[in-house]
């Protein structure tokens, strides 16, 4: 009985060693030689994997960093304030400065401004619907509404309100790392300039047909009139291909487009209440 | 245009068949009632029982875990939860206590099916593991088979499998010849087709009326040939060449008629979860059931070894997923 | 009896109209001709608002190779060149015309010369004809027949192969074109055979089409040697290329590469009639037969429609819209384009208006694949569409790369076949763009 005993646990043993043998050549063999430095930085990043840095992952801006040994044009937008500075910190590098941004829709048209004309029965994404057709709507350019931003954000910060039919974003948990934009395929979101006490003025809109086709699809929507760029007293709008664009840099944030423009189509958004009526447009409360 | 009437936009196509997963779990349902019917005929009403128990169960338990677990929309009514219940009972003995039914029931809903995410999730078949789970914690109760004597209400005689049978003679090295035809316990090839006289679990045993129902699923296309022909065929092989060999080994003819190979070929194997999804793969798929049962039922311990063999191959269909890729059109 | 042997489906027939003969429809009160009816680029506008246009004038003018010309298909006065919602869904470029009378261009003869034909025209002469003619594949793809009829250096096209399968239900404007215009299809198959330098033409057509098979074997009897009738056993998609092609011939188009690689040109049984009317009187493609079908729609027939005209014409003609419409698609429901309204206009691909009442144009609710491999079974080129589908909804663009996902022809076999309605072929060509940017990104 007893070198039954004495048989299995020799056998056991060398069994063991030997696969211990095994597993230590292989582990040698096909041992992956990674800078410790990569783990460091990747240590400091947020692990959402967002892609917003453009780099498959966390891991993948981690390794770009080290192996270029230098920030430039290389930056994480999702992490917070301290992110890029503590990865300078680590690395013993200089970190650029970084204006914080947010994500933006620059789509008006909901249910009620936007009429819809027909109803859409496919695969639920935006991206199906714009290879499909030009929507519900009349509106070639506008918010399909499917929510292809809210399944990209990492943040849970988008969010397709269901009354109105368009995204919402949710500014402090917006780490502005573009993955909506990307995601959306009619380039609706755009990541602005947070701007001083994140008050914001845009136009909400980038339908670039006639004015007369424009309006006739959206109530909302920018006709390109141009009377918001001659209202502009810091020449920072632009009217082109029938659509207004404000440039953040120049905005001084006096807000006389807002009121110039006849469809409501240019948002303010964080501003405190003002004393004169404006047209009534509900947004990012 | 009427804004009450607008007009729908989707990709094509624009109709569709009109297939649906209750169609075809109704259609899998169909074609176990032949086996069903046999079964009450040599059983008696506890063949219902066991079958209606399991059934009851198996729905209840997928409800519950679906609306309270899960907290989802209950999904019962595509039947899938229906057929899992009636395969589960074809795999236990007519005899069995209800209770016991209704816990296998747990175990393949709960373990099998729901714990993987649920139908089109799971890896194992869930009537499967119901059964390999009593087999294993209830080894008396799931063995103690009765012999059939339809409706005669003495009281129920019980005796071994004609694979048990042949099992004791292999392990005494006699030829399998002499156990089969001979009177006491012994079966022709005709009762173990029909069913009749044969011990065994009460859906396993008239080869015939499962071969009715595949010949059902096979009309309404429910499943392709392959996983059961492949599975047939890789059997009559196997067990041929052992017959060869050393004549102690049953046959070809006694292996595909006994036991639960046609069950299990037919209903078991053909899940479509767990069974690959080309042609090739079912190929491989099929044969690998095949021989495992061969394997098993000669050299193993269990007499019977269909459940295994499928729930190994299970394992294996991923993997045959992965490399065994459809017939290009090049 | 022939059939290509992968996959395959058995969509409900439907052919309501096979027996209606093919009618002439009245003239529009207007209509808007799109400069892209074609694969490739859009045609130049040649006439500006204001214009006097006659039938059959050039108002519009190919812009490069894989272009195609388009000309008027009415007389009157050009009201407006401006975006026009068509049936790819988005506002394209189109001439708006008002119809006033039906004056044709005086390029366009009346009668055609009376035999004499294939000695009559020569291989350059034909092209060019075909080429002004503005002829395009009519079974739907729109490619510019030219392009077909001039193979790559290098290329030997050994069969031409006209392609009457049809196989989409509910059409039936290319079995009544046969039936109805079969010496005309002989001819103009045997000027595309002596276009391309070939011997052998085989014309394929379903077995539903028994009339149709009939009346062609015995033109081909009388007159022409070296074309073949192929009856065909119904499968869809009997009518893809690829699919005819092995069905008729055997041969099999390796992937990624067009028909001629396996020394085949494949045209529908619609642009050999144009070519026929292009070669013979210099007839531009301006009119086209189209079906309007549907379950509820009253007068349901084969119409000549001019290329232009509302789909709303059309369906007035058929009876009007039944008040249970639910959806209007412009093509055959498995690969037909679902119409956002019935002001899209009939162009050269149009070959079918099919009207869902709302019952059935609703798609159930997708649910979770229950790996039923249904899918797989009946797909035509051999691939896994539940595979795809899955990989898609995660974006796996690679993977869906190496799942040859490039080698789909969107037939609509899975999502027919699917018993958990699930919406793969929506996915799979998503999913087929992403794949496509990626290997262009590449290049």
């Amino acid at each position: 009985m007893s070198t039954i005993i004495i048989y299995t646990v020799v056998s056991l043993c060398a069994i063991g060693v030997a696969s211990a043998v095994v597993l230590y050549l292989v582990a040698r063999k096909f041992r992956v030689e990674e800078a410790p430095r990569i783990d460091q930085v990747e240590a400091l990043l947020p692990g959402a994997n967002c892609g917003g840095c453009g780099k498959p992952g966390c891991r993948g801006l981690a390794e770009a960093i080290v192996k270029a040994n230098s920030l430039e044009g290389l930056a994480c937008p999702a992490g917070g304030e301290t992110t890029m500075p503590s990865i300078a910190a680590a690395l013993g590098l200089e970190a650029g400065a970084r204006v914080p941004r947010v994500a933006v829709v620059r789509c008006g048209g909901n249910r009620e401004r936007r009429p819809r004309l027909n109803r859409y029965d496919g695969y639920p994404s935006c991206a199906a619907e714009h290879a499909l057709h030009r929507g519900e709507s009349a509106c070639a350019f506008g918010c399909l509404g499917l929510g292809d931003c809210e399944r990209a954000c990492a943040f849970g910060a988008i969010r397709v309100d269901a009354s109105s039919g368009l995204p919402v974003v949710k500014e402090e948990a917006c780490a502005a790392c573009d993955a909506c934009a990307k995601a959306c395929p009619r380039g609706v979101i755009e990541l602005r300039d947070k701007g001083i006490k994140s008050r914001r003025v845009f136009v909400s809109c980038i339908n670039r047909d006639r004015g007369a086709a424009a309006r006739a699809a959206c109530g909302a929507a920018c006709i390109g009139c141009g009377k918001c760029a001659k209202d502009c007293t810091f020449e920072a709008i632009t009217v082109e291909n029938n659509l207004a664009y404000i440039d953040p840099r120049k905005c001084r944030l006096c807000r006389k487009c807002v009121s110039s423009c006849p469809t409501g189509a240019i948002l303010e958004v964080n501003f405190p209440p003002r004393k004169t009526e404006l047209p009534k447009f509900e947004f990012e409360t | 245009m009427n804004p009450m009437n607008k007009l729908i936009v989707s990709p094509s196509p624009h109709i569709h068949g009109g297939d649906s997963i209750e169609k075809n779990m109704r259609g899998v349902l169909v074609a176990l009632l032949p086996a069903l019917l046999c079964s009450v005929i040599f059983f008696g009403w506890g063949a219902l029982y066991v079958t209606i128990a399991a059934v009851a169960s198996a729905v209840l338990f997928e409800h519950v875990i679906q609306r309270y677990l899960f907290k989802q929309p209950t999904a019962i009514e595509d039947g899938s939860a229906v057929v899992t219940g009636v395969l589960l009972a074809f795999n236990l003995p007519a005899t069995i206590p209800l209770w016991l039914a209704a816990l296998g029931s747990l175990v393949a809903i709960g373990v099998g099916k729901m714990s993987f995410g649920g139908l089109g999730n799971n890896i194992f078949n869930p009537a499967l593991v119901g059964r390999v789970f009593l087999l294993i914690s209830f080894p008396v109760q799931m063995t103690t088979w009765p012999v059939p004597n339809g409706f005669e209400t003495t009281d129920a005689v019980t005796g071994p499998t004609p694979l048990a049978l042949v099992k004791q003679a292999l392990r005494a090295q006699k030829p399998f010849v002499e156990v089969l035809p001979a009177g006491d316990g012994g079966h022709s090839l005709l009762d173990l087709g029909t069913g009749s006289g044969v011990g065994g679990s009460l859906g396993e045993i008239s080869a015939f009326a499962l071969l009715l129902g595949f010949a059902y699923l096979l009309v309404r296309r429910i499943i392709t040939w392959r996983v059961p022909v492949s599975i047939f065929l890789s059997i009559a092989l196997f067990s041929a060449i052992l017959h060869w060999i050393n004549p102690s080994y049953a046959g070809p003819l006694f292996h595909l008629l006994s036991g639960g190979v046609m069950l299990g070929a037919i209903f078991m194997a053909t899940d479509y979860a767990t069974s690959p999804m080309s042609y090739r793969g079912m190929w491989i798929y099929g044969a690998g059931i095949g021989t495992l049962t061969i394997v098993i039922r000669n050299f193993g311990a269990y007499p019977e070894g269909v459940s295994f063999a499928i729930l190994i191959m299970n394992a294996f269909t991923p993997l045959i997923n992965k490399y065994c890729k459809p017939k290009r059109f090049a | 009896m022939k059939t290509f042997t992968l996959g395959g489906i058995h969509p409900p027939d439907e052919k309501r109209t096979a027996g209606s003969a093919i009618a002439p429809l009245p003239l529009p009160g207007q209509v808007a001709i799109p400069l892209s009816q074609h694969i490739g680029m859009p045609a130049t506008p040649l006439v500006a608002k204001g214009d006097r246009v006659k039938a059959g004038q050039l108002i519009g003018g190919a812009a490069g190779f894989i272009s195609a010309n388009v000309h008027s298909s009415v007389s009157g006065v050009v009201l407006d060149v401006k975006a026009v919602v068509d049936a790819s869904g988005y506002a394209r470029p189109a001439v708006v015309i008002r119809v006033e009378g039906d004056e044709w261009d005086e390029s366009v003869k009346q009668r055609e010369s009376p035999d004499h034909y294939l000695s009559a025209f020569s291989r350059e002469e034909m092209l060019a004809s075909i080429q002004a003619a503005g002829v395009v594949g009519m079974g739907g793809a729109t490619f510019p027949a030219r392009v077909k009829l001039s193979p790559p250096a290098g290329s030997r096209p050994e069969i031409l192969i006209v392609n009457g399968a049809e196989c989409e239900p509910f059409l039936t404007a290319d079995h009544r074109l046969m039936i109805e215009r079969s010496r005309e299809l002989l001819i103009g198959t045997r000027f595309l055979m002596k276009a391309l330098g070939v011997e052998q033409a085989i014309i394929g057509i379903e077995n539903n089409k028994p009339d149709a098979i009939a009346i062609m074997r015995e033109a081909v009897t009388k007159h022409t040697l070296g074309i073949e009738v192929c009856p065909l056993k119904v499968k869809y998609p009997q009518g893809g290329e690829k699919q005819l092609i092995q069905a008729t011939t055997g041969r099999r188009v390796p992937p990624g590469a067009l028909p001629i690689a396996a020394g085949v040109v494949v045209h529908n049984v619609g642009t050999v009639y144009a070519a026929y009317e292009a070669i013979t009187i210099h007839k531009p493609l301006v009119e086209r037969v189209v079906t309007v079908t549907g379950k509820s729609l009253e007068r349901p027939g084969n119409y000549l429609c001019r290329v232009g005209a509302p789909v709303s014409h059309l369906i007035e003609a058929a009876g009007g819209l039944p008040g249970d419409t639910g959806k209007v698609v412009s093509g055959g429901p498995m690969m037909g384009k679902a119409l956002a309204s019935t002001d899209v206009v009939v162009t050269k691909g149009t070959s079918g208006v099919l009207v869902i009442p709302a019952a059935e144009a609703l798609r159930n609710p997708s649910r979770d694949c229950i790996r039923c491999a249904k899918c797989v079974r009946v797909c035509p080129m051999g691939l896994e569409p539940y595979l795809l589908m899955t990989l898609g909804e995660h974006r796996q663009t690679g993977e869906m790369e190496r799942g040859r996902v490039m080698d789909c022809i969107e037939c609509g076999s899975c999502s027919f076949t699917c018993p958990a309605q699930r919406p793969l072929l929506d996915v799979i060509r998503l999913g087929k763009s992403r794949v496509g940017q990626a290997i262009k990104s590449r290049k």
